[in-house]
């Protein structure tokens, strides 16, 4: 037991399964002797080989072809778009095929592929980097997709993934690499996909969220326990499918909710959380369901980014007035 | 100024000459590039090309009958699609687009399941474990980037086998075609890429495509071999082909081989109407240069082929739709719950709602 960053605990889970799954192959641009951009694949060709470890051609459609093939000739996958602000020269080999592939042939082939990419606001970075579009994929069925919010999560959510017979899109926050540090078990682990996690219990008030905005709820449940407002954060962990049960369960205790995500309000998935508490939950809230989600306009020029994205202000304020309904 | 000869570079690139074995007549031109084929299989493949012939006369008539659904038209490219997949091996993997069923069908894919593809049905889709395909992709251009992808697993199991996929000539200008034949030769990748130019992508002239005047040469992009045959010659289809074949599979890396053909029917039965945009002059052309009228002047004149033995072969066509329609008939009809079911391989809690709700619906249909 270590402390670590999350891009440690990434490494480290797909350094432990290249050793036990000797069909898992890790590949994209500048993944292989560079490490990758983020250094998230570092270590790991010199370790492990060129043959699992290596790197393509700059193209993300032949990326995402490429792995749908490796699949069919019963190689693991873990392909890596190197921001996903790219997903949309790979959007049909990810939404038109792999999503649908079980479905497509009755069950007879399915693709075992996870997709890894990073995303996320906060580090300036130039266009096209940051864009939070995984609202994009949720909306394909066949494909899960996953976005941890810290280092223990990380490494047992990319593990599962890793093992999971099915599709998987695991986005990595930039903003939460390297941010900061906890425990992680240097053996392997996992924890389970398709579950929430309460990250911090509470009566008064459900935060529903995910990714870097679980760091910033969190922030506002402290800042909110000083005016002795007791807030729940559930951390979605797999935003696709929705774990709509731990949501509810909460939501009934607290009958109160703010839905927080990172992405524009119009994106994301909390319109998604919103319906299903609304179909599922009504009778139990006290309030209206409120939302905190950036501006609907494209993703900022990097100066504005402070200005543009939420924060735990914006939650604080946000839980204050469904508290005041 | 003018150091570069642009005119002269322009030349250079472009030579890429139609290779032929048959002529119109069936008379051998090029006996160096004459393939070796045994008397049976010489038979085998006009059997399958006449074979072809008839389930497209039938299916087409089916097709307006309602009986199926979706059908992209063949007649014209039997030499194409049958010997190109006659020169590759059974455990080869096939990347079908929606015009190659007759492909899937001599690769192993039962009549039956290929009409309930084009029915809508998910059994038609269900693979048996040994059948190395994939179902006809739609996607144009998909199909290649999971060639490559493929191509590049068999290598990492050293199993031998090769990959093949079919685009039509439009589906040369899309970028997963340059990726996917890209991808293979940068990573030495055993397949082979066919391209089937029947001259229009639905009713766009193969000449508003590209500028370049071989789809052929467009392997140069990719750094690999790429070859241009006549697509209306089985003999040259099959010896073009078989040698791809032979060349990645040891090893050397992708081809790009470029049929020139022509379909004499519709794009597909969904209310296209190729007299809009073709003339009877270029389809009797066309008719002219038939893969089966020259296969059969040169197979008769070896004396391997008959009027009988054509009739028993159309009639043999003949019955096997009839069976494989029954057959198809007597599928059950589709459930949702069972979509539901095949989405995931562990159910996420909407799939398993969903499904206890469409299997209360389908148990009160049915009881």
């Amino acid at each position: 037991m270590a402390k670590k960053t999350m891009i440690k605990a990434i490494t480290d889970a797909l350094d432990l399964e290249l050793a036990h799954d000797d069909k898992l192959l890790v590949f994209g641009e500048d993944v292989g002797k560079n490490g990758g951009v983020f250094r998230a694949t570092e270590g790991l060709q010199e370790k492990h080989g060129e043959d699992r470890v290596f790197d393509t051609p700059l193209a993300e459609s032949g990326i995402g072809g490429l792995s749908i093939g490796l699949a069919l000739q019963g190689w693991h996958p873990v392909p890596e778009i190197q921001f996903f602000g790219f997903v949309f020269e790979v959007m049909d080999s990810i939404g038109g095929q792999m999503s649908r592939f079980r479905y497509r042939m009755d069950g007879s082939r399915h693709l075992p592929i996870t997709i890894r990419s990073a995303f996320g606001g906060g580090a300036k970075t130039p266009e096209m980097h940051s864009d939070s579009f995984e609202g994009l994929i949720t909306q394909f069925p066949g494909i899960r997709v996953v976005v941890p919010s810290n280092p223990y999560d990380a490494k047992g959510l990319l593990i599962s993934s890793l093992r999971s017979e099915d599709p998987v899109l695991f986005l990595e926050h930039m903003r939460l690499y390297r941010s900061f540090r906890e425990e992680v078990p240097d053996e392997s682990y996992t924890v389970p996909l398709d579950k929430a996690a309460v990250a911090r219990e509470g009566n008064d008030v459900t935060i529903v969220t995910y990714g870097a905005m679980v760091r910033e709820s969190l922030k506002a449940a402290d800042e909110l326990a000083k005016n002795n407002i007791s807030a729940e954060v559930i951390d979605l962990r797999t935003i696709a499918p929705l774990d709509v049960e731990t949501i509810l369960t909460s939501v009934k205790k607290t009958g109160r909710v703010v839905v927080v995500q990172e992405a524009q309000r119009q994106a994301g998935v909390g319109a998604q959380v919103a319906a299903e508490i609304a179909e599922k939950g009504i009778l139990y809230l006290d309030a209206p369901i409120s939302r905190v989600a950036a501006p609907d306009t494209p993703y900022p020029f990097a100066e504005a980014e402070p200005d543009w994205l939420p924060n735990s202000n914006d939650i604080v304020e946000a839980v204050k007035k469904v508290r005041e309904f | 100024m003018g150091k570069i000869d642009f005119k002269a570079i322009l030349a250079t690139e472009n030579n890429f000459p139609e290779q032929q074995v048959l002529d119109e007549k069936g008379n051998v031109v090029d006996q160096d590039l004459m393939p070796d084929l045994t008397d049976d299989q010489l038979v085998e493949l006009m059997t399958q090309m006449v074979w072809t012939r008839t389930l497209d006369k039938r299916s087409t008539a089916l097709g307006r009958q309602g009986r199926l659904g979706f059908y992209a038209p063949t007649a014209g490219e039997e030499a194409s699609q049958l010997a190109s997949n006659f020169a590759m091996q059974p455990d080869d993997f096939l990347f079908s687009g929606y015009r190659d069923v007759p492909q899937l069908v001599h690769h192993g894919l039962t009549l039956a399941q290929a009409f309930l593809w084009s029915r809508g049905h998910i059994a038609g889709n269900n693979y048996s474990e040994k059948l190395q395909a994939v179902p006809p992709q739609i996607i144009i251009g998909a199909q290649y980037v999971q060639a490559a992808g493929v191509a590049l697993g068999i290598k990492k199991n050293k199993s031998g086998q090769v990959a093949y996929a079919y685009t039509g000539d439009g589906g040369t200008s899309q970028g997963d075609f340059y990726e996917g034949i890209n991808f293979a030769g940068a990573f030495k990748a055993p397949a082979v890429f066919v391209v089937q130019n029947n001259g229009f992508a639905i009713s766009v002239p193969r000449a508003k495509q590209t500028a370049a005047p071989t789809l052929a040469q467009k392997a140069v992009a990719a750094g690999i071999p790429g070859v241009q045959v006549d697509g209306m010659d089985a003999l040259a289809v099959y010896a073009v082909m078989k040698a791809a074949r032979d060349f990645a599979a040891a090893g050397n890396g992708p081809v790009l081989i470029e049929t020139m053909t022509y379909r004499y029917g519709a794009h597909t039965l969904s209310g296209d109407d190729p007299r809009r945009y073709r003339t009877k002059d270029l389809t009797a052309k066309w008719e002219e240069r038939d893969p089966l009228i020259r296969m059969r002047n040169y197979l008769t004149a070896k004396g391997l082929w008959s009027e009988e033995k054509e009739n028993a072969v159309i009639d043999q066509a003949k019955a096997d739709v009839k069976q494989a329609l029954a057959e198809a008939d007597a599928v059950p009809k589709q459930k949702i719950s069972t979509f539901l079911e095949n989405t995931y391989a562990v159910q996420p809690q909407n799939i398993q709602e969903q499904i206890a709700a469409y299997k209360a619906k389908e148990d009160a249909q049915n009881g």
